[in-house]
């Protein structure tokens, strides 16, 4: 039997632990991945969230942050909905985590980056960092810049910069159709079309500038029957994930055989549903490449990735770069607090597993960096996507200082 | 134009029918039991995910052939031990049943088949371009899927108007404890109609899946228009649903293809509209742009100015 005092006396130091635990060197830094784990979007939040999950266990492998703290990465469905996203931040917030990755729609970004500047104002106790790896709309680190929000991906105007590179060199060009989902980053990506294609080459045409529903349109071949109505000799297109598959593959049914220009026509299904119809044919602007692979160590973890995951492909490299400057973030501030890791973030430099050197500037959180430009094709490709023998082959680099485009962001501190 | 023109009306009639084999399952259920079964396009998914599993093992045509009347079965299953026990606790609990229903069978798709999408295609034997106009070709398959929706239209109205079956069925609607009287187990045609209806929404997801990609998201893009259609085209009639589907089908495909704003309209009248005005943004939407609520837009016409549908005879 336990007299009194004994129990007191346990009791207190039971209490004492469970109160000391959060506090402890093991406990992990926690990470919430607010993107799409159900719906039409589905698909390319999992993979978002697999390779975050595994970079998350490569930083562990090698020791963790802060002496021995583990990352962890947990997944928050939002559906792709910023209404949504925005219960998911609450919980995060209530979860007391302090870093929240996004990528998945600028629509989504837009109310994030707002709710997140205002949390941080009004609850400087409960603040959250907010690291976007791939919603890509300007205005990000423009108009709408803020403090918490870091980019970890090229935005539009860089990347159609690029793409508009290539279709300005192709002297044959005289007709361009863009379509693109409608919303901030659709409507952006048309936007920085017409202006490029403008400056650049002002005699190719645009024969239709078009924007469809997002995630709701069930059967593309009435858009492509306007496409090829259109009389247009290449297309560009911002879409992703359900709309870009619906679109390739109304295009392979109705053989509409014109060059893409694209954003996201990769992985997740597409590149097997675009197949033999467009190799050399379909291009794609993004950051690392697998084919060649560029480095050993990059090589090497694709390959353990796809040993890991044999139906899934590594599609968005830019997870690696912005996990591991987070990491390395933290260890420079010597803490998790958001706004030292913020301040940590500005200015860092990285070298990705692919050999680049990346830089986040300091005056608006746009990362520097190189952009690609890939073509769809089954030559000389060592990794494929969708097990389906066709993948990514890089064709041009354009460097980080001739990809970088300026900023109007003025930025409040703190 | 008329490039464009015969190839939104063939798309339209593709995804018309495709339609209507997915509504008429519904409009049956709904005129006979006035059950809404919010899971009649979870049946339509059930349907593209189990010909995929079969195509992998024995390819597309057994498939095509065993996974309807596998969800008809499952259907009819969920009829007799479930809506069955439900349907004496009133309509409301109906639609919570099948509510829920779609919930189950979302996530069931989600836990066997994964989140990704499934490589579900058509046959080798159908994929290749049926003919070529103007340089766009039009895939056999489609036409494939038009024969299959045609064919299941025509036997559906031969059973309902001229067999026993369909005479027993068609009483039931209106009359069913008269048909009871008359010594016909109703129940039993209440599963079978149950059955019968989904494994219709089973075959649609069969010939859909590889054409529209088969993912869990397929039930919820399919989900809502079905009901559009069967209250437009009036409910428990089966040519409505047809008429219905088409219509609906054709507009949204041929609004896609029109450019035209409200913009363009007043300056058909000499209104000029400028940039600065505060409604700028509402005259320059395009109909493309608004195609996917046009068929919203006619559900809300229907019910104000012809409340029992196209070819109803009751109110809904």
């Amino acid at each position: 039997m336990l007299d009194r005092r004994r129990f007191t006396g346990l009791a207190a130091a039971v209490a004492a632990s469970l109160v000391a635990l959060p506090g402890f060197a093991a406990d992990p830094v926690r990470i919430a991945f607010i993107d799409p784990l159900s719906g039409p979007f589905a698909a390319v939040g999992t993979s978002g969230l697999r390779q975050f999950q595994f970079v998350a266990d490569e930083i562990n492998k090698a020791g963790g942050v802060l002496g021995g703290r583990k990352l962890e990465v947990i997944g928050y469905d939002n559906k792709v909905s910023p209404a949504e996203s925005l219960i998911q931040l609450k919980r995060v917030i209530g979860d007391n985590i302090q870093f929240v990755v996004q990528g998945n729609s600028s629509g989504v970004a837009n109310a994030l980056i707002d709710a997140v500047a205002k949390n941080n104002e009004r609850e400087p106790d409960h603040r959250v960092l907010y690291l976007n790896y791939s919603a890509v709309d300007p205005s990000l680190t423009n108009e709408k810049c803020s403090y918490w929000h870091f980019r970890f991906d090229a935005n539009a105007d860089m990347k159609m910069n690029a793409l508009t590179d290539v279709i300005a060199a192709n002297n044959n060009m005289k007709a361009i159709y863009i379509i693109g989902q409608d919303y901030s980053f659709g409507k952006a990506v048309a936007e920085a079309a017409v202006r490029d294609l403008g400056s650049k080459r002002p005699d190719i045409k645009i024969v239709g500038n078009e924007l469809h529903p997002i995630g709701k349109v069930k059967d593309f071949s009435p858009y492509i029957a306007k496409i090829k109505a259109s009389g247009a000799q290449a297309v560009i297109t911002g879409n992703w994930g359900a709309d870009m598959l619906g679109l390739a593959k109304a295009a392979e049914d109705a053989g509409l055989e014109i060059p893409f220009y694209t954003y996201y026509a990769a992985g997740n299904g597409i590149t097997k549903a675009i197949g033999a119809g467009g190799v050399g044919k379909v291009r794609l602007v993004g950051e690392g490449a697998a084919n060649p692979p560029m480095t050993a160590a990059w090589a090497d973890l694709n390959k353990r990735y796809k040993a890991k995951w044999p139906d899934e492909d590594w599609t968005q490299p830019r997870t690696a770069n912005t996990l591991h400057m987070l990491a390395n973030a933290i260890n420079k501030a010597g803490s998790t607090d958001p706004a030292k890791v913020a301040a940590a973030l500005e200015g860092m430099t990285y070298k990705t597993y692919w050999g680049d050197t990346v830089t986040m500037r300091a005056s608006d959180h746009q990362l520097q960096m190189p952009v690609r430009i890939f073509v769809h094709t089954n030559k000389n490709i060592e990794f494929d996507l969708d097990n389906s023998g066709y993948g990514l082959l890089t064709e041009s680099t354009v460097t980080a200082e001739k990809a970088s485009t300026p900023t109007t962001c003025k930025m409040q501190r703190f | 134009m008329l490039e464009l023109t015969v190839f939104s009306l063939l798309n339209g009639l593709v995804y018309g029918l495709l339609l209507f084999m997915l509504s008429s399952g519904l409009t049956l259920i709904f005129s006979m039991m006035g059950v809404l079964n919010f899971a009649h396009a979870s049946f339509y998914m059930l349907g593209a995910y189990l010909a995929y599993s079969i195509s992998t093992k024995v390819g597309f045509w057994p498939g095509l052939v065993l996974a309807p009347p596998l969800v008809g079965v499952l259907g009819a299953l969920v009829e007799r031990y479930g809506l069955r026990h439900v349907h004496r606790y009133g309509h409301v609990a109906e639609l919570i049943f099948t509510f829920g229903l779609a919930f189950l069978i979302q996530e069931s798709v989600v836990l066997v088949w994964g989140k990704q999408m499934v490589d579900y295609h058509e046959p080798a034997l159908l994929a290749f371009p049926l003919f070529s106009l103007w340089g766009t070709e039009f895939p056999a398959y489609k036409a494939f899927m038009l024969a299959v929706s045609i064919g299941i239209f025509i036997a559906l109205f031969v059973v309902l108007t001229r067999s026993r079956v369909g005479l027993i069925i068609q009483a039931a609607i209106t009359h069913p404890s008269q048909v009871a009287m008359l010594g016909h187990n109703v129940p039993l045609v209440f599963t079978a109609v149950f059955g019968v209806g989904t494994a219709l929404a089973g075959l649609a997801g069969v010939i859909a899946g590889p054409v529209l990609s088969t993912f869990p998201g397929m039930a919820a893009v399919l989900g809502s228009i079905v009901f559009v259609v069967i209250v437009v085209g009036g409910l428990g009639s089966l040519a409505g649903a047809f008429i219905a589907s088409l219509l609906i089908g054709l507009l949204q495909t041929f609004a896609v293809a029109v450019n035209y704003s409200m913009k363009d309209l007043l300056a058909a009248f000499g209104v000029a509209t400028s940039r600065a005005s505060m409604l700028s943004d509402l005259y320059s939407v395009t109909v493309a742009q608004i195609a996917p609520i046009l068929p919203y837009l006619l559900l809300v016409l229907i019910l104000i100015f012809r409340p029992t549908g196209l070819l109803g005879k009751r109110e809904v």
